[in-house]
């Protein structure tokens, strides 16, 4: 247990002096990524791509059916 | 209803996924090939021990890790449209998607995310071996995470190793090999990623050039050279070879798309290649398409055919021939497979209807047929066809084929010549008293993003009308939402990706011009 919890705290401490002493090329690379994702999944992927077929019914058999009367335009 | 689609949202959707698949490939082919340029460094680092390289690799990683940092995740993007824009298309291909791309998330993150953070916290960190390993398993799991998006793709172009579902309208697999080792992939796989591997090394010699133009760095600019020259030079010819077996699959499994490439409309034996023409509409018209003549043509006689069959006068289709059936040389006509579609769809239709009533006898002998390899060969294969109003609606664009076709062959030639330049070169050790070439390698950047952008407007615009060969054209694709909203996004994409690229552009730019630290 002793040596699994000195290996995490070795991996922890890898990413903590890395991220402590990351160049300024870097933070902006880290800025652009963390408010990349901000606007994809907090933004675009909530106000904007709702999954079509999951938000308007609510099982796949439902889907299953709007789909073959895509497909085959019954109804 | 597929009729009371508005034109304008398909439209808007093909555009916002051109938009966004686009500038998605902005950023991939780099990390593809740059990783590897990277290890090929380190390695020479490792091997000899010599300080120099290691500089040179941690000049071009920091490069890369702008690259990766910006690019990472734009992807992810397209699965947003798929379920959104695209809903009929993601029900339909059902688990032949999920399964390649689930493998490519579990390799990107465990592969990439790793070992990308040993590559640029562990220097002086871990050991000299360790590190290396970790760039050689940024570079693989780079370039595998490529495979399993491009197996993807390529079931598109040729939908092998699936069973329809009647019951839930979706395609199951049944290979998984098949799905993997379909010819189309492995095509796709090594054509595409070796042409990340000479855009990367076109942008290293580049960048190099341009060390040496203004006389600074210039040992590091030599060896970088000698690397990216060398892997580029290998990685064109591959390109070459990779594009020329290319042809080949395509003109069996997409023969339109082939025929629209060379603007051939009559099929011929002994066909020539066109190097160059300008092709121009005519007055003759295939139903409401016009057919496009080609002027100033310049030919290599019999070489298209013999890269389609392997003989200088084996026959090649025309368009003409595709669209009107050719029993002579066994090709249906699109009008005949517009009805064994709709022969396909119509059983579809009376087993939803016959299960609906309660008919289980007559259910289970349509649902049957769907697992009937006569209705399966013969019928279904055909299913997307049954969705067309006329047969001209099987032509793709020709102009936009013939030209960046000619764009990506072209380009492709000139950079096996610039790479053996950079090269020989290199060796005479006269690299900074051609000042002319140090020039063309700097100018030759963009033009190396030019090439591999044509590479897919080939590839996906050649597919039109399909987004399933065969199988499901565009516009039964498209999710019934309103067009207004896909132009909403459609311009939200364009802002965020031109912001990534202008900040890419702009911290790269600012850390060539600081050039290497350590």
């Amino acid at each position: 247990m002793a040596a699994a919890g000195r290996f995490l705290k070795k991996i922890f401490m890898f990413y903590y002096d890395g991220f402590r002493t990351l160049s300024s090329w870097g933070r902006q690379a880290w800025l652009i990524i963390i408010i990349k994702l901000f606007i994809m999944f907090a933004i675009l992927r909530i106000f904007f791509f709702h999954d079509f077929l999951r938000t308007k019914f609510s099982s796949d058999s439902e889907r299953s059916d709007y789909v073959i009367e895509q497909l085959t335009g019954n109804k | 209803m597929l009729e009371n689609l508005d034109l304008s949202l398909i439209d808007w959707s093909r555009a916002q996924f051109a938009l966004t698949a686009i500038y998605h490939w902005l950023f991939v082919p780099l990390t593809l090939g740059l990783s590897f340029i990277l290890a090929f460094m380190e390695t020479i680092y490792v091997r000899t021990g010599d300080e120099i390289w290691k500089k040179i690799t941690r000049f071009w990683m920091t490069l890369f890790g702008i690259n990766f940092a910006i690019g990472v995740a734009t992807g992810i993007i397209l699965e947003f449209e798929f379920g959104t824009n695209w809903s009929n298309y993601s029900w339909f291909v059902g688990d032949i998607f999920g399964a390649p791309l689930a493998i490519e998330g579990i390799l990107a993150f465990f592969l990439e995310s790793t070992f990308v953070a040993v590559m640029f916290f562990g220097w002086n960190k871990v050991s000299k071996k360790f590190h290396l390993a970790s760039t050689w398993l940024v570079a693989i799991g780079a370039n595998l995470s490529a495979l399993w998006i491009l197996v993807a793709n390529a079931w598109m172009e040729n939908p092998v190793g699936m069973h329809f579902n009647p019951d839930t309208a979706r395609n199951e697999m049944n290979s998984f090999w098949s799905v993997l080792f379909n010819p189309v992939a492995i095509n796709k796989f090594t054509h595409t990623v070796t042409s990340g591997f000479l855009l990367a090394s076109i942008f290293v010699i580049g960048i190099s050039a341009w060390y040496l133009i203004r006389r600074r760095e210039e040992k590091m600019a030599a060896k970088s050279i000698m690397v990216a020259g060398i892997f580029g030079l290998v990685s064109s010819v591959l390109v070459a070879i990779t594009g020329d077996s290319s042809a080949r699959i395509i003109s069996k499994v997409e023969p339109v798309k082939f025929a629209s490439m060379e603007a051939l409309y009559n099929g011929k034996n002994n066909a020539g290649l066109t190097v160059i023409g300008i092709v121009k509409e005519s007055d003759e018209k295939i139903g409401e398409k016009k057919v496009h003549d080609v002027d100033m043509r310049i030919q290599i006689p019999g070489l298209l055919s013999v890269m389609t069959t392997g003989k200088g006068n084996g026959y090649v289709p025309g368009i003409k021939d595709l669209v009107n059936g050719n029993p002579s040389k066994g090709i249906l006509s699109v009008a005949e497979m517009m009805e064994r579609g709709k022969y396909a769809r119509k059983i579809l239709a009376d087993y939803k209807m016959s299960k609906e009533v309660g008919d289980d006898e007559t259910a289970a002998r349509l649902a049957a047929k769907f697992s009937d390899k006569d209705f399966v060969d013969n019928y279904f294969r055909y299913f997307g066809y049954s969705f067309f109003s006329a047969p001209w609606q099987a032509i793709p664009s020709v102009p936009v084929l013939f030209y960046s076709f000619r764009i990506m062959v072209g380009l492709g030639f000139f950079f096996i010549l610039l790479c053996a330049l950079a090269v020989w070169f290199w060796k005479r050790d006269t690299l900074k008293k051609n000042r002319w070439f140090l020039w063309l390698a700097l100018f030759s950047i963009p033009l190396a993003y030019i090439a591999s952008e044509s590479g897919w407007i080939v590839c996906e615009m050649g597919r039109q009308p399909w987004i399933i060969q065969n199988l499901m054209p565009v516009n039964v694709a498209v999710s019934n939402i309103t067009s207004s909203s896909v132009q909403v996004t459609f311009f939200l994409f364009a802002a965020l990706f031109t912001g990534l690229l202008t900040a890419e552009v702009s911290i790269m730019i600012r850390q060539i011009k600081n050039g290497p630290k350590h």
